[in-house]
């Protein structure tokens, strides 16, 4: 009842002419508003650290805190798709747990090195199908069906890593994890090409516009003729392949991996992804909100840490960012409808 | 808290006046100066098309919008209310369409919500608030009890809740947002009663309707909205369909449907022994090139619901559909759209409009992949087209960016009629395509579905509205309890009347019902 367009009453002589130029300015200040998104905050937080711990602000120090975010911008970006399509993924954390384990695994297989990586993203994609046939031909609940996936993958994990620490200290992928290209480490070029992808799929390509119709009206998507299953098992193929490829990351990184790798990574991916601004009941949203996103979250995990701020301090002040950042983003897309 | 209602001082003036109230929403102007004085103890219809801007004039009365510009005086005094609460507590009480009673709690939980009677500071008296509902139960005709859960009550019931709930609150105005629409003839009387009583007590009421029966009976003044501008106010004594009609639509009922009726082509489509074995029975029949057949028939006779089936949305139980004397095969609405056939459904926001896309994609939804290489889209072309569509349709739309969700009723169907004009449909199935669309949009409807014609497109076309099915349709089948029960028009020889539709829509023919395939 009280969802109105809240503005101070004009006054009395304000002539129809200029009310409608004043309406529409105030829509081009909205449209501008929410291209930046949650951006304005990002620079914030960052002047902030950059003002309260010298070392923030070096480049050594920023490009790490990107290379810490890049697995979290792989996961948030799988995550994006799914979230559009009003669904929600838990299991990223524990396919990326399971995928690492199995790259780490095959790349000790002599002969089968080379499938190391391969067989990674492949076990993330059969999982991720399997998850998005499941929603969309039984009509399960995402939450529900991610929920068991959830669960039943970080088993397989434990049991593909035979409850020990895996390790090959001659991995062959480990330029993925430790190598650069020129300044820029391997982990950040993945990261920022998969968001330009996925950007370039969601909003260059039919399926993109797909997604979004499935996840604004999955009826009215179904009756304009979109095969919304294919769209539901793609979003959900696209999270496992990501969370697959966030595997080898890790275990590149690492040169090893155990089963409880990527515990409570979805939480991150999640958070990351509504900072950015998506809607949680799908079709409003884009991926590069989500990198803005994962990079609010790294930067704080990072300068926090500079600041000798306490772990338990940390989480306190995360969470709090996080619900006062969506507080401000509902704010300011208040009286979209009208 | 007092429940009495007394007249305002000497009813010398208006309890409520609205003067030059405006208001637009981002690139669209819903009111344009509106000007409303209401006198205590009168019933006040409030008429205009779906679209004409009432809704946005009662938000604007319970403090939910606030105009750009213009004054509320309230007895005398220029007012401001800056939230909802404000107005009710200023005495202006409110019964939406949609009725917010809270179905877990009691009627008198209900009525006191919010401001619940105390009992030692913190206890909640219910016994004392039971005994106070009653009474105004009693004095409303109530036939249910204070203390019963309010997910019991008939949606009427509810109504009367809420309008207890308006007692309260000491309203001196109270306004009702179409009440009637979803009661029944019974019904209806008794909330009559109830608002004669309230009148006769000096209640000032602003009935917002477009059903005339209704205002004839009830009003005592009526004032017409057309477009988001005022266009004048009639006494009792002058009130005259024709008039009110003329006010509303701003030309003449006759002008209204310019409809050329259509020598029928050759055989379209064809539909045998549709059934989905339990809202549609055995349907047959056959829709001509260049034709508009009707789909008449009370609420719940399976017209949707056959046109469902036909497009492949729901899964039937047999029946073949066959185009151009080809049988189809149809699974799912892809496969109807593949062949040629279209369909608008009858709940826009909920089937077919995406609110939070932009206008442009809405209507560009079918053509993306006649707009794209390799699946790339290509942005040039689809603006093309949907700039196209806008003006060829006559979108009132800021950009072809705007979210759909921000325009109103009537072009929003526009975008959905748009989206299936781009793939040239050779049947257009169209469901209450007018329903909750604003008269200039309505008529621009009815003349596009003449160019679709001229085109050789056959459609199909269902409405509740029978003056319309009467002015658009060449031929009408007419439906009851999932059969089709009759034919009107075409080479039956019969009249398209609104008669003759509803002799077959009800089962007074039964018998001597001449069964038209």
């Amino acid at each position: 009842m009280s969802h109105g367009v809240h503005q101070p009453m004009a006054t009395e002589g304000t002539t129809e002419t200029s009310a409608l130029a004043a309406a529409k300015r105030k829509e081009f200040t909205r449209s501008m508003i929410e291209l930046a998104g949650m951006l304005p905050v990002l620079v914030i937080i960052c002047i902030l650290f950059a003002v309260l711990t010298p070392n923030f602000l070096t480049q050594n120090n920023l490009v790490n805190v990107v290379r810490q975010a890049s697995i979290n911008i792989v996961l948030a970006a799988g995550m994006t798709f799914v979230i559009l399509t009003g669904g929600i993924d838990l299991a990223v954390g524990s396919v990326l747990g399971f995928t690492a384990v199995i790259a780490v695994v095959v790349s000790l297989i002599p002969a089968l090195g080379w499938a190391a990586v391969p067989a990674a993203l492949l076990a993330g994609l059969v999982v991720g199908v399997l998850t998005g046939a499941t929603v969309a031909y039984i009509g399960l609940p995402p939450f529900i069906v991610t929920l068991g996936t959830y669960t039943a993958i970080r088993g397989l994990a434990y049991l593909a890593a035979g409850g020990t620490t895996v390790i090959n200290s001659k991995i062959g992928f480990a330029w993925i994890g430790n190598g650069y290209v020129g300044p820029v480490p391997w982990l950040v070029v993945i990261a920022l090409l998969i968001i330009a992808v996925s950007a370039f799929i969601l909003h260059r390509t039919i399926l993109g516009v797909h997604i979004y119709a499935v996840g604004g009206n999955a009826q009215a998507a179904r009756l304009t003729g979109i095969a919304v299953p294919f769209v539901l098992i793609f979003a959900y193929g696209v999270s496992g392949l990501l969370s697959g490829l966030a595997g080898v990351m890790s275990a590149s990184r690492l040169y090893s991996a155990q089963g409880q790798l990527g515990i409570g990574y979805e939480l991150d991916a999640i958070a990351s992804v509504i900072l950015g601004g998506t809607s949680f009941v799908g079709g409003i949203g884009t991926v590069f909100g989500t990198l803005i996103g994962a990079l609010i979250i790294a930067v704080l995990n990072n300068g926090l840490t500079l600041m000798n701020v306490s772990f338990y301090w940390q989480l306190v002040i995360k969470g709090a960012v996080i619900i006062l950042a969506v507080m401000l983003d509902k704010l300011r897309t208040r009286g979209q409808a009208g | 808290m007092s429940t009495s209602i007394k007249a305002g001082p000497g009813s010398t003036q208006p309890i409520l006046e609205v003067r030059q109230i405006c208001k637009s929403f981002p690139g669209v102007r819903v009111l344009k100066s509106v000007n409303l004085s209401i006198w205590p103890g009168e019933v006040h219809a409030f008429m205009g098309e779906n679209g004409a801007g009432k809704s946005t004039l009662m938000k604007i009365l319970a403090g939910a919008y606030h105009p750009d510009s213009g004054e509320i005086i309230l007895d005398g005094k220029t007012v401001q209310f800056r939230t909802p609460h404000e107005a009710r507590l200023a005495g202006i009480g409110i019964i939406y369409q949609e009725l917010t009673v809270a179905p877990n709690l009691t009627v008198s939980g209900n009525v006191f919500l919010g401001s619940e009677l105390k009992r030692l500071g913190f206890m909640t008296d219910t016994a004392e608030m039971d005994r106070k509902t009653q009474e105004v139960l009693n004095r409303l005709g109530a036939r249910f009890k204070a203390t019963q859960r309010a997910a019991h009550l008939a949606v009427a019931e509810q109504q009367q809740v809420e309008i207890a709930r308006a007692l309260f609150y000491k309203s001196r105005v109270l306004v009702m947002d179409e009440p009637t629409a979803a009661l029944s003839d019974r019904e209806t009387d008794r909330l009559f009663e109830v608002v004669r009583r309230l009148r006769s007590e000096g209640m000032a009421i602003i009935y917002i309707s477009h059903r005339m029966a209704e205002v004839y009976e009830l009003a005592d003044r009526l004032s017409v909205l057309r477009d988001g501008e005022y266009v004048g106010e009639l006494k009792r004594a002058e009130f005259s369909a024709d008039k009110v009609i003329e006010m509303m639509v701003g030309r003449r009922l006759e002008d209204f449907y310019k409809h050329a009726k259509h020598s029928a082509g050759r055989v379209v489509l064809e539909v045998k022994n549709m059934s989905d074995g339990d809202r549609v029975k055995n349907a047959n029949f056959q829709l001509r090139q260049g034709e508009v057949l009707g789909l008449a028939g009370l609420v719940g006779a399976g017209r949707t619901e056959l046109a469902r089936l036909i497009f492949g949305a729901d899964k039937r139980k047999s029946g073949e559909v066959y185009l151009d004397g080809k049988k189809l095969r149809i699974n799912q609405p892809k496969d109807a759209i593949r062949a040629g056939i279209g369909y608008v459904p009858e709940d826009r926001k909920l089937q077919g409009v995406f609110l939070q896309m932009s206008s442009g994609e809405n209507i560009t939804m079918n053509i993306l992949g006649r707009c794209a290489t390799a699946g790339v889209l290509n942005f040039k072309k689809l603006t093309e087209r949907a700039n196209a569509e806008v003006k060829a349709m006559r979108v009132r739309t800021a950009s072809l960016k705007q979210r759909a969700g921000g325009l109103s009723g009537g072009n929003q169907q526009k975008l959905l009629l748009a989206r299936w004009l781009e793939i040239n449909p050779r049947v257009l199935i169209l469901d209450e395509p007018t329903r909750g669309v604003d008269v200039g949009a309505k008529a621009e409807i009815y003349a596009l579905i003449q160019q679709l014609l001229e085109k050789g497109m056959a459609v199909l076309f269902i409405s509740s509205e029978l003056p319309e099915i009467v002015g658009v349709c060449d031929r009408v089948l007419v439906m009851r309890e999932g059969e089709i029960t009759g034919e009107v028009g075409g080479e039956t020889g019969i009249e398209i009347t609104q008669q003759n539709i509803m002799k077959f829509a009800t089962d007074v023919t039964r018998s001597a019902s001449t069964n038209g395939n």
